[in-house]
């Protein structure tokens, strides 16, 4: 239940938290949310830029059939590592450490999560994850593919497995304190009167994916570190030589690394179901219904692992039960995108910058989506799985999904958190480049992937040259594309318009605070009386 | 009579009441305890393939664990969380009158801790002498080698992870009971107690999951 | 750049099933992304801020929607569940009179050895209309045995066989890939596969033919490694017989039975020791790290062609054998 009194913060009527205290030392041993958040931002965007140089020279290497700029081992260590930072270090905590840390204190009229300390040792933790990872990139990087598959990681790879691991377990732990932190807070401490239903989806999203990174990133730790032993110590449970069994890695890597697809883009989901009520000043159709589709995803997603082992080893029966869960699975996921197209029926539809993102992300979720029947329908995924309609797939998905929507939240919130309003011309440029380039870089993937092109391919034969070309172009489009809004953002924080507390006349309690926020964001801790979208289309804040 | 050393507790900022931060904390514990599982959880399951694939192996090499050591562990840790919460119950219910005996329940605890953990130390090398470590130095009959094994790297894994958690507790514990001598809780702010009590009994639960899969594996037929 | 692909060749007649479930796919998800997309661009159009549709506030019951499109959408994954799962599953099915070729995957080539012992590098000869089976697996880390125009992949992993089966339809030259990532030369772990007409087929095979058959060769290595020593009609240490022993079950010490197949003889030939035949010593050694994995095939082969013999006469244990207390032990 939620208890929290109307005290007045100490300092009300302070300057905002950007401006309390201007110390390195303020902003690195800082308990504020928001700050946390600022810092993670600045982590997770110069990892995005690592990822992304990856890719860039993956792009520009398969431009030919034959290697031409590259060695088969550089290229190895270079899908590996780009596949390697942007999960981990990237998509994972890009909207909950980012727009979560953020929001969710003040959605739920709150003066701080429910762990501050926490919240700052995660990002102590994540940095540290990430320092090891990129000493294992500058000490010659890792050539496993993200996924680590024994034996060959645990016994004839020649690169830095042991560092990469530690890494990646280490940022585990960050996940989990940073799940455990919003799972207490959004129990704990909402407002008076803001009981679950009067939540935004955004909440339930984000109480959604973080049930899933405190039960899934335990598992994806103790098998990196069964791992990591058999590597060191040159003999494991996975050594094939005393009987242990390569697929039980398999099964114990994709136990947590399916849920951790659904950690990725939920958030992003959450971000969405914000955004097109307020543009589309209508209360979202079906919230109950979204509500809950968010917690089967969740719920169903845990078991459907085995559908990355179709031709695996498994049985022929674990593959036909695995592959009905995945159908089912998919079902929650359609009913949202019904349920967001119907919101706009009847509004009164903005196409601001951040509107075309979320429109971007429900055209690009469903494609990528669609693509996932295909992969569950077993015999087409015995032909396509590791293959490049698999990459296209999740490529759809997490870059066209939850990039996109990233960018979506990151516009939204942006006169909260920063006070300015960016420059909408450029943010709709961006917006419409982004989703050209990105269609060009990875539509005709799925074309190579059906016509045989295996994945983690260095050279290709010749046959598959056009399809490449067309793909690294579209790549090059998404190169400037990105680029785009770190200038412009940059730009807007010394010279965008001052925003006012609420830009886009939204209902939600952030809105009704000042832009940035107070340092304990709430002068008086508000009373909650409303649902999470009145739009009438005019709007009626949640704490009217 | 009124601890006067005891500092007026208030809780933290964004908290409104006391009660509000204890609830936020005991949720916030249990919540962790389920990440734990489901660490553990990881090499239950490999462990239950394994035994499921290799039964005998199994029986067979668990028959070469040191049962009595294993059975006095058991012994001491179930102590161990019987004074632990005697220790917190005597907290919620009189910090003030109750302070020695809580002081004296946390020490106790972590020192069957520390028992707990000295015993172990001298299993694994007795382990070591008798070659039973895997890897090229292990010895065993030809028959089972593989998965004795398995065996005994799911046992060093098993038990050296918790022995891990076992030495954080025994830290955590031992914290706890210097706060407490300190005067640094009050009847109605004893929440580190409870959690960390809440830690040790977790810590023994899973040992009571380990003990039979290790020790008592085949010994009914020997 | 080469010729250009739209669509990959089709070898098999189960290709060309998997690409009408692939094409109904294609129209499935073509139909729902314009009926999102065709929603979206109708109600952005419609109700975009400042036009002047009609938004009076009849609120829409949500629930019977929501019970419509869910209920849609699940009668239509359902059906294409069972289309996939009905052609992955005869995926598992081979034909009883299938050609057994045997493949080895290894860092970084494939190997292919015929029954009658012809042995190809990166290429594998197939004919057409015949049903071949292929028993497959890795002599180091997991790699994928991927051939496009039979729509087909399968796994190989190391210490394990997996089975894969096609029947080739339309003659012609087709690529082979490795599709599970294994180390540096990954992408160069490729190959032809050639299907021939029957008759092209036949002479081939006499032509590239090696002196001996798979069977042969297996037998050779049956001497050569010292199995006819213990397994030997004259040999003075007790060894189960091999006559007869494929396919059939053995009984197992500790109870239990076990079925002779590939993976039991393998097993037996490397991990001697995990599997003993009941009332037999545990004496056999292992070969472990001798023997090469075609070198495995090839003695399974042989001992297949034993299958149909019959096992000896039984000789009366040797007075230093280790004492019995299990039933019978001679496979049926």
């Amino acid at each position: 239940m939620s208890v929290a009194t109307a005290e007045p913060a100490p300092d009300a009527g302070a300057a905002n938290y950007f401006f309390a205290g201007s110390t390195i030392r303020s902003w690195l041993l800082t308990h504020d949310h928001k700050r946390i958040a600022l810092l993670y931002f600045m982590s997770i965007t110069v990892f995005f830029f690592i990822g992304g140089a990856a890719a860039t020279l993956i792009r520009l290497e398969l431009v030919e059939p034959a290697g031409w700029l590259v060695s088969s081992d550089t290229y190895n260590r270079l899908f590996t590592m780009h596949g390697v930072v942007m999960v981990w270090f990237f998509l994972i905590p890009a909207v909950p450490n980012t727009v979560g840390n953020f929001m969710i204190p003040l959605m739920l009229g709150a003066r701080d999560l429910a762990f501050p300390r926490l919240n700052l040792l995660s990002w102590y933790i994540y940095t540290l994850g990430g320092l090891f990872t990129v000493y294992a990139l500058l000490v010659g990087g890792v050539d496993t593919g993200w996924t680590f598959y024994t034996p060959f990681s645990s016994m004839f790879s020649n690169s830095n497995v042991v560092w990469a691991l530690v890494g990646v377990f280490i940022t585990g732990f960050s996940s989990i304190l940073t799940g455990l932190n919003f799972i207490v807070t959004i129990h704990k401490l909402r407002a008076p009167g803001l009981t679950w239903y009067r939540m935004p989806v955004f909440l339930w999203s984000l109480y959604a994916t973080s049930v899933i990174l405190v039960l899934a990133t335990p598992v994806l730790a103790i098998t990196l570190l069964l791992l990591a032993i058999e590597r060191i110590f040159r003999i494991g449970i996975f050594d094939p030589s005393i009987g242990g069994d390569p697929l039980l890695f398999q099964h114990l890597f994709w136990f947590y690394s399916h849920p951790a697809v659904y950690i990725m883009i939920l958030p992003g989901m959450g971000v969405v179901s914000e955004i097109i009520p307020c543009f589309a000043r209508k209360p979202l159709f079906g919230y109950k219904f979204v509500v809950w589709c968010s917690m089967a995803i969740a719920a169903i997603g845990f078991l459907v692992w085995g559908h990355h082992m179709f031709v695996a080893g498994m049985s022929m029966y674990a593959g036909l039960v695995f592959s009905l869960l995945s159908y089912l699975v998919s079902v929650p996921s359609a009913i949202k995108v019904f349920n967001w197209t119907a919101t706009l029926h009847r509004g009164w539809i903005r196409y601001d910058a951040p509107m075309l993102y979320a429109l971007g992300f429900i055209g690009l979720f469903t494609t990528g989506g669609l693509t996932g029947l295909f992969l569950a329908a077993l015999a087409v995924d015995v032909h396509v799985t590791d293959t490049y309609f698999v990459v296209a797939h999740f490529h759809y998905i997490m870059v066209g999904g939850m990039v996109t929507a990233f960018f979506a939240g990151l516009h939204y919130w942006w006169p909260k958190i920063s006070g300015r309003m960016y420059p909408e011309y450029w943010a709709r440029m961006a917006a419409l480049l982004i989703f050209f380039g990105f269609n060009l870089t990875f539509f005709p993937q799925f074309i190579l992937g059906y016509l045989g092109m295996p994945r983690r391919y260095h050279t290709y034969p010749p046959e598959f040259q056009f399809w490449h070309v067309l793909s690294s172009a579209g790549a090059a489009v998404l190169a400037v594309a990105y680029l785009m809004p770190l200038g412009y953002l940059g730009w807007s924080v010394f010279r965008g318009k001052p925003a006012g507390d609420n830009p886009w006349r939204a209902t939600g309690l952030e809105w009704q605070t000042s832009s940035p926020p107070p340092e304990h964001n709430f002068a008086v801790t508000p009373t909650v009386t409303r649902g999470p979208y009145e739009y009438t289309p005019d709007p009626v804040p949640q704490n009217a | 009579m009124p601890d006067i050393r005891a500092p007026a507790i208030r809780p933290a900022l964004q908290f409104a009441d006391l009660t509000q931060e204890r609830d936020v904390a005991t949720i916030g514990i249990w919540v962790f305890l389920a990440t734990e599982m489901l660490f553990f959880g990881g090499l239950l399951t490999s462990y239950a393939v394994y035994r499921h694939m290799f039964a005998d192996g199994f029986t067979e090499a668990a028959r070469h664990t040191k049962l009595i050591i294993g059975t006095i562990n058991t012994a001491i840790l179930l102590t161990s969380s019987f004074a632990m919460a005697v220790g917190v119950e005597a907290a919620e219910r009189g910090m003030e009158e109750n302070r020695r005996i809580v002081v004296f329940a946390l020490t106790v605890t972590a020192a069957l801790g520390v028992a707990f953990l000295a015993l172990k130390g001298l299993e694994y090398y007795q382990e070591y002498q008798e070659h039973l470590v895997p890897g090229s130095g292990f010895a065993f009959g030809p028959r089972y080698r593989g998965p004795a094994q398995l065996f005994f790297l799911l046992y060093f894994i098993l038990t050296g992870l918790h022995g891990v958690h076992v030495t954080i507790g025994v830290g955590l514990v031992g914290s706890v009971a210097a706060m407490t001598r300190r005067g640094a809780f009050s009847t109605g702010y004893t929440t580190p107690i409870m959690i960390v009590g809440l830690y040790w009994h977790f810590v023994d639960v899973v040992w009571i999951f380990l003990y039979p899969l290790i020790y008592l594996v085949g010994r009914s037929t020997q | 750049m080469n010729r250009l692909q739209f669509w990959p060749q089709s070898a098999s007649a189960a290709a060309t099933e998997v690409d009408h479930l692939f094409i109904a796919l294609l129209v499935v998800s073509f139909l729902v992304l314009g009926l999102v997309f065709g929603l979206m661009i109708y109600f952005g159009t419609k109700y975009r801020a400042g036009s002047t549709a009609d938004r009076s506030d009849e609120h829409l019951k949500s629930w019977r929607w929501e019970v419509a499109w869910t209920t849609v959408t699940l009668l239509m994954f359902l059906a294409l569940f069972f289309w996939g799962g009905d052609l992955y599953a005869r995926l598992y099915r081979p034909p009883p009179n299938a050609l057994d070729i045997y493949i080895v995957g290894k860092q970084w080539m494939w190997k292919a050895q015929h029954a009658d012992g012809q042995a190809e590098i990166n290429e594998l000869h197939v004919p057409v209309g015949r049903p071949v089976r292929l028993v497959m697996t890795s002599q180091d880390v997991i790699h994928s045995f991927y051939v496009p125009a039979f729509r087909l992949k399968h796994d190989v992993l190391p210490g394990r066989y997996e089975m894969l089966w096609l029947e080739a339809t339309v003659a012609g030259t087709y690529p082979l890939f490795c599709a599970e990532f294994c180390g540096t030369d990954h992408s160069r772990m490729g190959g032809r596969i050639v299907v021939m007409a029957p008759a092209a087929y036949e002479r081939w095979l006499a032509a590239r033919g090696p002196s001996s058959t798979m069977a042969q060769q297996g037998e050779a290595l049956f001497r050569q490694l010292g199995c006819s020593g213990c397994h030997g009609a004259n040999s003075t240490v007790r060894a189960p017989p091999l006559e007869g022993l494929y396919g059939r079950p053995v009984p197992l010490q500790g109870g239990g039975t076990v079925i002779a197949d590939d993976q039991y003889i393998r097993d037996s030939i490397l991990l001697p020791k995990s599997q003993i035949a009941a009332g037999y010593a545990a004496v056999m050694p292992s070969f472990a790290g001798q023997i090469e994995e075609e070198d495995v095939l090839k003695l399974t082969a042989y001992l297949r062609s034993l299958a149909t013999a019959a096992p000896p006469p039984e000789n009366p244990p040797p007075e230093n054998a280790p004492p019995e207390n299990t039933p019978t032990r001679a496979p049926r």
